[in-house]
Parts: C-alpha cells; structure tokens; sequence
C-alpha cells in the first residue's frame, strides 16, 4: 500500500509541450510511471515522448483511463487547467505550477471540494510512492520503498530530508509536498488521515514552515485521533517578521505563523520536533527504532 | 506588494469610499500652496512610508497653523524615520501626505484578508480602532468579528449587518447604512485590485455622523501584479534595499539580513533551513537568496554576484539540491559569476541531488577556490569557523 498514488495510477500531464512538461513527463517515465497521456490545447494527435497529447482533460479520461493529472501549466492559465482536471472526473490532481494568484485559487480550492477531488499543491514538488510512481517533480533517485509517510510544505526541502531518511535506512510509503502557497488544495490532516489507514505508513515526517496555522491544527488532529509515531522540523525560525520568505504563504504577519508557536504547539502534544535539520535522519532513525 | 497610503486613498476616492481631503507634498517649497488647496487648519501631515508604527515614531503630527505645519515638514521630509517596525537607522521619508483635520466621534477597524483555512476573503470589524489590531487580538478577542465570504456569492448585506449590529452601541441615523456600504466597496476593491490585505484603521464616525477612511493600508498580491500593469507602476523602490530591487528584476527570492554569511541555496523552505542552521552554527546569515526550484545557469550568476556585492559578507555558503535545478547548471553559474568578479572570501559548497557527480566535476576542474561540505551540518560549521578565523 501506499497512498494517493501507486503502480495502478495513470497519469495525464497537463502542460505536457511546455519545456518543463516535456522534461518531467521524459524524468517520470523513466522512473516507471504510467503517463497515459498529454494535454495541451490545440495541440491534440501529437506526441510527446510517446504519450499521446490531446486537446481536453475529458478526452484523455475517456480514452486512456486517466486518474491522476499532473499540472506544468503557466500560473495565468493553471486555474482554468485545475478546474478542467476536476471537471473531467479526475479524483488526484497535482498542481505544480508556482505563482498563481491567491484569489485564484479561493475559487479554485472550492471548486475542487465541489467536485470531490484532492487537488495538492499549487507551487508544490508532487507525490511519489517510491518503487511504484512519481507524479512530479522530485529526483527519484533519492528515494525507497519503506513505511515512511512523508507531508511538506516545500520542495527541495523535502528532498533534503528524504535524502536523510533514506541514508538512515528508513524508506518512504509515499512522499506528499502540499504546496508554499498561502492557500492550497489539501493540508497536512488530509494526508494524516489517509496515513492513518494506511498499513505500509509506520510512521510520518511532518516538515513545515512559518506562515499559517496548518501546523498546529495538525498537531491537534494528531493529539486527537493519529496513533503513529511523528517527527517534525519546521523551517524559518531565523526569519524576519513581515517579510515573504520566498513562498507565498511563508511570511510571519499579524502575530501569526511564528516558527516557536508551532514548535511549541507540536510539542505539546507529543510529537519530537528536530530543530537542527542536519540531525533529522538520525533522529527518526532513533523513533522508528524504538517502536 | 505595498502601496503608499496616499496611493491606496485615490484608488478609495475613486471606489467612493471618503477620505479626508489632502495633497502630496514632495518638496518643502510647495507647503504654502498645498495649505492652500487643502481645508484647515487644523491639517495632519503624515509620512508616507511603507513601515508600519508611524505614530509611534512621530512620523504623524497634527498641526494648528501654517508655522507649525512649516516645522513639522522641516522635521520629516527627506529626513529618517524610526518606527517600532523600521531598523534602527530608519527608512528615509520622501513624501507627505497633507490632510485636513477631521473632528472624531468613533475610531473603528475595518480589514479584508483571505483566511487560509478557511480559503476565502474575510471582512474584519472591530470598535477598538485606532489600536494595533494584534494587540486587540490578544487582549480581547470578542472585539474582533469577523465574516467570511462565499466566493460563489460576493459579500452579502446581511453579513453587513452582521458585523454592525454586534456593536454594543450601534450608530444611529444613516450611519449604519454609510457603513454598511463601506464594507460593500470594501470588498469590491479587495477582489477587483487582486489584494492581500486591506485596511483602514481607523475608520471614523466624525462628530457630523459621516464615515469617513481616516488610513488605508493595501498590500497587492505580487502574483497578480501580471494582469494590473497600472497598479504595478505604483511600487516604490526607494522602499527597498538596492540589493532586493537587484534581485527581483532577475526574478530572484533576496531578503537582506543582518549577518555576514552569504547564502545561496535553491528552494525557499531549505532556504530558511539554511538560514536557521548557519544561527545554530553560532553564525549570521546576511541575506536569504533562494534562486527557486529551477534556476538557468543565468540566475544562478546574477544571484552570486548580488551576494559578492554585499561589503558585510564574509564567507559564501552554496547549498543546492539539485530537482529540477540541476548541480551542473550551478556549478557552471558560479563559475561564470567568478569569472567576472574578484571572489575574495572563502566559499563552501554543498551539492546533492540531480546530476551532482557531474557539478562537482565541474568545481574541482575549475580554479575556484572552495571548500566542499558533505552535509548541511558540516557547511553550516565550516562557514561559521572560517568567519570566526577572520576575527
């Protein structure tokens, strides 16, 4: 098991001419995904890497059986993309696409609940169950199939502690980066909670950053109904009030979004936060081996 | 992105929210003929700065005549300001607002953001106005309300009289009405201009009944700034530091800091890492600089050479893992950067990732001097001992 995606996923890339479309779709079939099909507007009966690209979302659903769709979409056009997705019947959206607008996705996000699909991201890495499909951006490589559960709020971050864990001999069930935006599709208790039912995941790494309140209403969920063990780091406890720390959504304001807080409201209930990120694999290998 | 108050209140007159009458003043000889055109005294002459706390730094002054108006301007204009949010040198005023004075009867706060949980725009009403709306959070929470909107729907007026009929004492006259229609433009002006944040504290009942925005405070989405080409010309560089107005113009992610350590690393979130772990090495960091997750070879030149300009710097920290950044792409970036500037302080890199074989291949071939870091840890201690080796 694992969760979100697996060996049965068949993805359809969205944005799959654009540079950075063509590359990741090349990139994720060599690591084995199932890439049924391309979408890019006008450009339907080409191909791409040998993925047939269609003109709609819906055709490539009818057609190739997609289920999952991963977004390269340039950020003016990715909202009408993930709305298409959703529309279309696709249930796992992944949206990578930086810089979309905050009202955008207001509209975005509840059109996506309407439709009852998880939308991750926008300005996120992907997912990836290691050993059976990557739908992203994240160097596979780095990565093992292991009972690890994996929730982020960045990117290259995420590598940097997947890296870690793997050389701690800890693989990974799924790996999940939920975006730097202010507002994004899912949050860390939507993925607990599918953790939590999942019989691969042993144990998750929660890796957040300051902005928001996402961290401590997950430390809440976990305190109230998550039974695995959790390890958390959080990122920016050196940064500046008031000043956007590269992400959107990474930026102290109104009081809010401390990196203390969160530490303070992670560790109240339990869960061992890291606060040297050097000494996380370490760290969780000393958890997962207590267990 | 922050506009000026004054910028803010003719995007408000426009919307037909009222504000008090005012003129711009720019130079010290123009005072006579703004005092002219704008009613008083008494008039308030305020600093048009981005940092918030002006008040508290004396950069608002009411003033009773043209000689106190004429020694206020003198104090102000082009001269630094320190507020509680400001460095301790200040941010140097260019500009004054000059407004007439208004006779107060009721301050209140009146703000638009959009919650993140919830994913939608929130109006935020308060009767403690005039105050910092964090304090008032943290004292007394119950005067906050607050109502968020359905996107599908806009702002409703009932939520209006949501809002203004949980004051204990509710306006009589039409001042309900005023105020209702306030919010309702508020919100439009929130949604058409792509904000973040708006606010106008305080908003006042003046002793005539009317309602009137005594501040406003507009933040633009940075992300929307494509499709408002007329409001992205309002931005004010002379706000920022010369190296963030550098960087942003090679669509880089730099924040000055008040350290030492150069730092150079890809993606925001390993970014702040970075930054956290030079401090818990006992050293500071002199700039954020996250060259995004899929930097050209370009950027990664242009961001090297931001840092080699910074004179405070005294070691260079590069920590990349390479996604879609790839280590080679760097490693040929710092080169070409060092090329053409005199790197002249020690340099540690940190590669892993995508292709990292090869961008280390790349460094060791080159003539560049560095040291190589195995780990995060192990960058972050070779950085800190070679500032602490200078003295």
């Amino acid at each position: 098991m694992s969760i979100l995606v697996d060996e049965n996923s068949r993805v359809v890339v969205q944005g799959i001419t654009g540079r950075e479309g063509t590359f990741h779709t090349q990139q994720m079939l060599a690591y084995g995904t199932n890439v049924v099909a391309g979408v890019t507007p006008g450009k339907g009966g080409q191909k791409v890497q040998g993925v047939p690209v269609m003109n709609r979302v819906a055709e490539a659903v009818e057609m190739e059986g997609a289920n999952v769709s991963c977004i390269f979409v340039p950020a003016a056009f990715a909202p009408d993309a993930v709305m298409e997705a959703a529309a279309a019947g696709i249930r796992v959206i992944v949206c990578i696409t930086e810089g979309i607008p905050v009202l955008d996705m207001v509209r975005v996000a509840n059109f996506v609940k309407e439709k009852g699909a998880m939308l991750i991201g926008p300005n996120c890495p992907g997912i990836i169950s290691p050993g059976k499909t990557k739908v992203g951006i994240m160097p596979g490589h780095i990565h093992r199939q292991g009972s690890m559960g994996v929730i982020s709020r960045s990117g290259t971050l995420t590598y940097e502690v997947v890296d870690q864990l793997t050389k701690s001999d800890l693989g990974q069930s799924t790996c999940i980066g939920i975006g730097g935006d202010p507002i994004i599709g899912t949050s860390f208790i939507d993925h607990l909670r599918l953790f939590k039912e999942d019989p691969q995941t042993e144990g998750v790494v929660l890796i957040g950053e300051i902005g928001g309140t996402a961290e401590e209403e997950a430390a809440e969920y976990i305190r109230a109904e998550f039974n695995k063990p959790v390890l958390a780091f959080i990122a920016g406890r050196t940064a500046p009030p008031g000043r956007r720390m590269g992400h959107a959504g990474a930026i102290i304001s109104g009081g809010q979004g401390r990196a203390e807080d969160k530490i303070e409201a992670l560790q109240a209930v339990g869960i061992t936060v890291v606060l040297n990120l050097a000494e996380l694999g370490d760290t969780a290998k000393q958890i997962m081996a207590g267990q | 992105m922050k506009l000026h108050e004054y910028q803010a209140k003719e995007l408000f007159q426009k919307a037909g929210i009222p504000v008090p009458k005012g003129r711009l003043l720019t130079s010290r000889d123009k005072l006579g003929s703004v005092l002219e055109e704008v009613p008083g005294p008494p008039w308030v002459i305020k600093a048009q700065v981005h940092a918030g706390g002006r008040g508290k730094g004396g950069g608002v002054r009411l003033v009773k005549g043209q000689g106190e108006a004429a020694e206020a301007v003198a104090e102000l204009l082009e001269k630094p300001l320190v507020t509680p949010q400001t460095t301790a040198e200040g941010v140097i005023v260019h500009q004054l607002l000059v407004e007439e004075g208004v006779d107060i009867d009721k301050e209140f706060y009146l703000g638009m953001t959009v919650d993140r949980k919830l994913a939608c725009p929130t109006m935020i009403f308060s009767p403690s106005g005039g105050m910092e709306i964090e304090e008032v959070a943290k004292q007394s929470p119950d005067l906050i309300f607050k109502e968020p909107v359905n996107p599908a729907t806009g702002w409703m007026p009932y939520q209006a009289r949501n809002l203004i009929y949980k004051l204990s004492q509710v306006p009589g006259g039409s001042t309900v009405k005023e105020l209702s229609s306030t919010m309702k433009k508020i919100y439009d002006l929130f949604v058409a201009n792509d904000c973040s944040l708006l606010e106008i504290n305080p908003l006042v009942i003046t002793k005539q009944g009317s309602v009137i925005a005594l501040d406003a405070k507009m933040t633009i989405d940075d992300n929307a700034l494509y499709r408002h080409k007329d409001l992205a010309q309002l931005d004010d560089p002379r706000e920022k530091d010369p190296l963030e107005v550098l960087a942003e113009a090679a669509s880089l992610n730099y924040i000055r800091l008040n350290g030492n350590i150069g730092a150079m690393v890809n993606g925001a979130g390993l970014a702040m890492a970075t930054m956290d772990v030079i401090k818990l090495a006992g050293a500071e960091p002199a700039n954020f600089l996250d060259v995004g997750g899929g930097a050209s070879e370009e950027m990664i030149t242009k961001g090297f050479e931001i840092i080699l300009k910074d004179e405070r710097v005294r070691a260079i920290l590069i920590n990349i893992f390479g996604g879609i950044l790839r280590c080679d792409v760097l490693a040929r970036g710092v080169l070409e950067a060092a090329k053409k500037t005199d790197i002249d302080v020690p340099l540690i890199v940190r590669l892993e990732g995508t292709n990292v074989e090869e961008g280390r291949k790349i460094l060791e071939e080159s003539d560049l001097d560095f040291l190589v870091a195995r780990d995060m840890a192990e960058a972050a201690e070779l950085v800190a001992k070679e500032v602490k080796r200078q003295g």
